[in-house]
């Protein structure tokens, strides 16, 4: 490992990390203009930002550098000690608005849900590496990957972290669609879920019956979370087609917009530079896990890839959700924007999941025989 | 170059063609981002820009209606009218000093309480206006409106009003609202209200406060750059608060207060079927409406300062040693322990020797020998000194509990007491020393120790009236909401059978009938041709003065005994318990008996709508009569 390899290099993803970098850096960009009105004690949060950036920017080398099949075999460990954790959590966690999410360790508070995301996509990449369906998955080969998932899920729903919970299972869901899920099975499973859902809505709390409610009807609740869902869409909406300008967005500036460093962040972005800048902040987006996705389609190694997939469901669900929830398509879920919304933790955990991905990019050759082999994606 | 074989083996790669088919779905999903944003930015854009110009939306709250309080009849004594309000938007304000001054000058009120209501305005959300002055007249509204472009950032408004149509007509038990303050917004009880809030701060309107004050409606709306409402862009309305109907009766209760007339006491009528409270009037009585009109720090503090208390509710907080009237107790304790026969007699001789001291009986000449049936009739001292010999305190304590005194009769109204009987154990803990015999003299007729409250004295009445049993007393009858559907409803409720012998219940009965309709009786004054009605004087001594001394002391009323009547009627199947309680009064027999009488006239005679009001006490000490 440590004697140096030349094809790490030939083979590193520079149009990623760059890609990564152009995104983290008009996060911090739009973060100076969403604190500008801020009057917090403290450093400037778009500062702080560019701290955890350059902290997350480590953690990425390191993660690239480290080879990742370490965590093939450790894969059942992390999922134990996650496990252990959640269930640690439940029995003595700290309660944060009704919620228990937070293990105290005294000199700071330590939320699991967040590395179980990580470790149980780690042992699902583990389990189905190790078989093959080459005719795709039917029920027989769905409910041990499914039951791996189910119970962290279920530990995380119990917290009550809907979100987080939501979130892990769709990552999930989209490594079972790259394994391919035969079509009958996946139909009867999209059944199966329509009939659950008005159970599920029964087991629901409260404050999220009113998210989804209000979700559908935000006139319902116009100061609540209805509330956000309307300011934010007056302030998307109102940058038009040019924008307002940076740092002269209204509903930004004169804080209309809540959370508007941290969840709202993209609705700032998209009232300063307008269609045409939250579309091209999009794209740059969609080639970041196009980019991604092309390191799956080169790498040989098929725990790689579906580790890979899995942190790319996990980064684009998030993305996806975050922006649909700030445009009004979805309901206020509380996943911040990657790279663009203010939090170390989520940056950090970001940047390690791209230091994953280039891993699994650089590494391509090791299963490689004799001549380089051609893309296998296209592009 | 989809598809490209694996070079070691072909047909176990099963992921060759996924990544073209998940590209594709990326594709579809960003470009579906991408169209949102083209619909909010360039569809819509022009509409949510103007939103977003000078940020038009307003929060605006909604005032839920408080629930309507009526009598048992329906008569209405406390609704809301709709009245004009100033509110203000901080943010929009640019010179607070200048509009404080404006405000000042166009309204006449104190510039300086107008400027520290705008400087501590704190809107929970930004755009949002806060109360500023309520109540404005007509004239005033009508000023602002012309000058309103002169004042930015305020806001007219109307809202729902308290108004107690019989001011001053159970003040006690209706009370009033005030700002609530910041210890209340700290209680779960007032989680719904926020600083600025009205809510009830005496009364029933304090005590069914949750019930009464309902929910907060919030709207958020778009304004034009006037604050004029162009466009309402979502609304949680408001949920009115509950109607309440009390069991007073309104015309009783106003009769009750009449017939106290100038005098400091209180009146209680209770339905001693069911424990319904059907008056409760405490005098002297206190204006609501100055309440809701704002009362100035001044006559808040003369209110306080008033002698004669007029913010107490003496009814539920007065306390006052009972006198005679506790001679019903005494003598229930003494039949039903069996300590005594009703053809026993007591020698009264005017004196009783214990220790070595003599109590006397009122009746300095002595009543000779009494029985039960003379004893109460007559109201001998010497009597019932025995029978609280023979009793016991801590007997007779546990029969004053079982008539519901010393504890709390659980109306709901604030600051109620408990009253007080003594036992042996209470004077050890509370004096510590040993109880002494002669105390239970005292306490055998009603003095010493004992404190009880004119509610709890009529609840004695009402359960020696229906045969033991003490009901809950209670002032809600029904709780509706705003559509008319009952929420909640108040039936009898016992609270303890005494199961008490016939014989016994019988025997005070007629004891209590013979001192109102039989030769010899110390309250003939009481008897009404109408309804047979049965009663106890009562004198509360308030200080041990000697006569003389009394007759010297230049504030010679304020050393003046408590008088006391309680009375029900008619004897047989009684429909109504009184208790009357006389503040410095004299004698129960010549200064309450009249108004108990009156009060159970016009109970039974509807057509009846005033009383003259009792007379005040004529500037005579000496009381020569005693009970």
């Amino acid at each position: 490992m440590l004697q140096f390899d030349r094809r790490l290099l030939e083979n590193f993803e520079w149009v990623l990390l760059g890609l990564v970098l152009l995104l983290a850096g008009l996060g911090i960009l739009n973060l100076y203009s969403a604190s500008s009105s801020s009057t917090q004690g403290g450093s400037p949060v778009w500062i702080r930002q560019l701290y955890w950036a350059g902290l997350g920017l480590g953690v990425l080398l390191v993660t690239a550098a480290v080879d990742y099949r370490w965590l093939d075999r450790a894969a059942w460990l992390f999922y134990g000690v996650a496990v252990v954790m959640l269930v640690l959590v439940l029995v003595m966690g700290a309660t944060a608005s009704g919620a228990q999410r937070w293990i105290d360790l005294g000199f700071t508070r330590f939320q699991p849900s967040e590395l179980s995301k990580l470790a149980v996509i780690t042992a699902l990449a583990h389990y189905c590496s190790r078989r093959r369906y080459p005719t795709g998955m039917g029920l027989k080969e769905l409910w041990g990957p499914g039951l791996l998932v189910l119970v962290p899920f279920l530990l995380i729903v119990d917290q009550p972290d809907l979100g987080t919970a939501l979130h892990l299972s769709m990552a999930c869901g989209t490594v079972f669609l790259y394994l391919r899920i035969r079509r009958p099975v996946f139909w009867g499973l999209v059944g199966v879920g329509v009939f659950v859902l008005p159970f599920g809505w029964a087991v629901l709390h409260d404050y999220q019956r009113r998210r989804i409610l209000t979700f559908l009807d935000p006139e319902r609740d116009p100061l609540g979370s209805g509330y956000h869902i309307i300011q934010s869409k007056i302030a998307v909406g109102s940058g038009q087609f040019w924008g307002k300008g940076f740092l002269k967005g209204t509903q930004s500036q004169l804080r209309f917009l809540p959370e508007q460093h941290t969840d709202f962040a993209f609705s700032v972005f998209a009232e300063e530079w307008g269609f045409i800048g939250s579309a091209a902040l999009l794209v740059l987006f969609f080639l970041f896990f196009y980019f991604a996705l092309r390191i799956l389609g080169r790498s040989k190694d098929r725990f790689g890839q579906l580790l890979g997939m899995g942190l790319i469901g996990l980064i684009f669900w998030q993305f996806f959700i975050n922006v649909g929830m700030v445009t009004g398509l979805m309901p206020v879920v509380g996943l911040p924007l990657p790279f663009i919304s203010y939090g170390g933790t989520s940056l950090v955990t970001i940047f390690m999941s791209v230091g994953l991905l280039l891993n699994i990019g650089m590494r391509r050759y090791l299963f490689q025989t004799g001549a380089p082999v051609a893309s296998n994606f296209p592009g | 170059m989809i598809g490209r074989p694996n070079p070691f083996s072909e047909e176990e790669d099963d992921l060759r063609g996924r990544h073209v088919y998940l590209a594709s779905a990326l594709v579809v999903l960003v470009s579906l981002l991408i169209l949102r944003m083209w619909y909010l930015q360039v569809v819509q854009g022009d509409e949510l820009r103007t939103l977003s110009e000078s940020n038009r939306t307003r929060v605006q709250d909604m005032t839920p209606v408080r629930g309507q309080i009526t009598d048992r009849n329906g008569v209405v004594l406390a609704n809301n009218i709709p009245t004009y309000e100033l509110l203000v938007v901080p943010a929009d304000v640019p010179d607070p000093k200048q509009l404080a001054g404006q405000l000042a000058f166009y309204l006449n009120r104190p510039y300086n309480d107008i400027l520290k209501a705008l400087e501590t305005a704190r809107p929970q959300f930004r755009n949002q206006p806060v109360h500023l002055l309520a109540g404005l007249s007509r004239a005033e509204l009508v000023t602002l409106e012309t000058h309103r472009y002169e004042l930015p950032g305020i806001v007219l408004d109307v809202e729902p009003r308290r108004q107690y149509l019989h001011d001053g007509l159970a003040s006690h038990i209706i009370g009033y609202l005030g700002q609530v303050n910041e210890k209340q917004l700290k209680q779960d009880e007032y989680r719904e209200h926020r600083m600025g809030d009205l809510a009830g701060q005496t009364g029933v309107e304090r005590g069914w406060e949750a019930e009464l004050h309902g929910k907060r409606g919030r709207r958020l709306v778009e304004v034009d750059a006037a604050g004029r409402l162009l466009k309402v862009l979502g609304e949680s309305p408001p949920e009115h608060g509950y109607n309440l109907e009390l069991t007073l009766d309104a015309r009783l209760q106003r009769l009750c207060q009449q017939a106290l007339g100038a005098q400091a006491g209180a009146v209680v009528v209770l339905d001693p079927s069911n424990g319904e409270v059907l008056a409760l009037a405490s005098m002297p009585t206190f204006s609501q409406m100055e309440f809701i009109n704002g009362i100035s720090d001044q006559r808040w503090k003369d209110l306080q300062k008033d002698p004669l208390h007029p913010m107490e509710n003496r009814a539920v907080t007065g306390r006052y040693p009972p006198g005679s009237t506790f001679k019903i107790v005494t003598a229930t304790a003494a039949l039903e322990e069996g300590v005594v026969g009703l053809r026993d007699l007591v020698t009264c001789s005017g004196g009783f020797e214990f220790g070595n001291r003599v109590f006397h009986c009122w009746n300095a000449y002595g009543h000779g020998g009494v029985n039960m049936h003379r004893a109460i009739k007559e109201s001998c001292d010497i009597y019932f000194y025995e029978m609280g010999l023979r009793v016991g305190v801590d007997r007779l304590s546990d029969y004053a509990r079982a008539f519901g005194l010393g504890q709390k009769a659980g109306l709901g109204l604030p600051n109620e007491r408990e009253g007080l009987f003594p036992t042996k154990a209470w004077k050890q803990r509370v004096f510590k020393s040993p109880w002494r015999a002669g105390e239970t003299l005292s306490v055998a007729i009603g003095q010493g120790y004992i404190q009880t409250t004119p509610l709890q004295m009529a609840q004695v009445t009402a359960v020696a009236a229906n045969g033991g049993t003490l009901y809950q007393s209670h002032l809600v009858r029904r709780i509706t909401d705003s559509e008319g559907r009952v929420v909640r409803e108040y039936g009898p409720e016992v609270v303890r059978n005494l199961n008490l012998k016939p014989e016994t219940v019988d025997a005070i009965r007629q004891g209590l009938s013979a001192v109102i309709n039989e030769p010899g009786g110390t309250a003939p004054v009481a008897r009404l041709d109408s309804v047979l009605v049965a009663g106890k004087t009562g004198t509360a001594q308030v200080v041990g003065l000697g006569r003389d001394r009394i007759r010297l002391h230049p504030n010679w009323w304020q050393y003046k005994d408590h008088a006391w009547f309680v009375a029900f009627a008619p004897v047989k199947d009684p429909k109504i318990a009184v208790a009357v309680v006389i503040e410095h009064g004299g004698h129960g027999g010549s200064a309450a008996a009249p108004i108990a009488r009156e009060v159970i006239r016009a109970f039974f005679d509807p057509t009846i709508d005033n009383i003259r009001p009792s007379p005040l006490p004529k500037p005579n000490p000496v009381q020569d009569e005693e009970d």
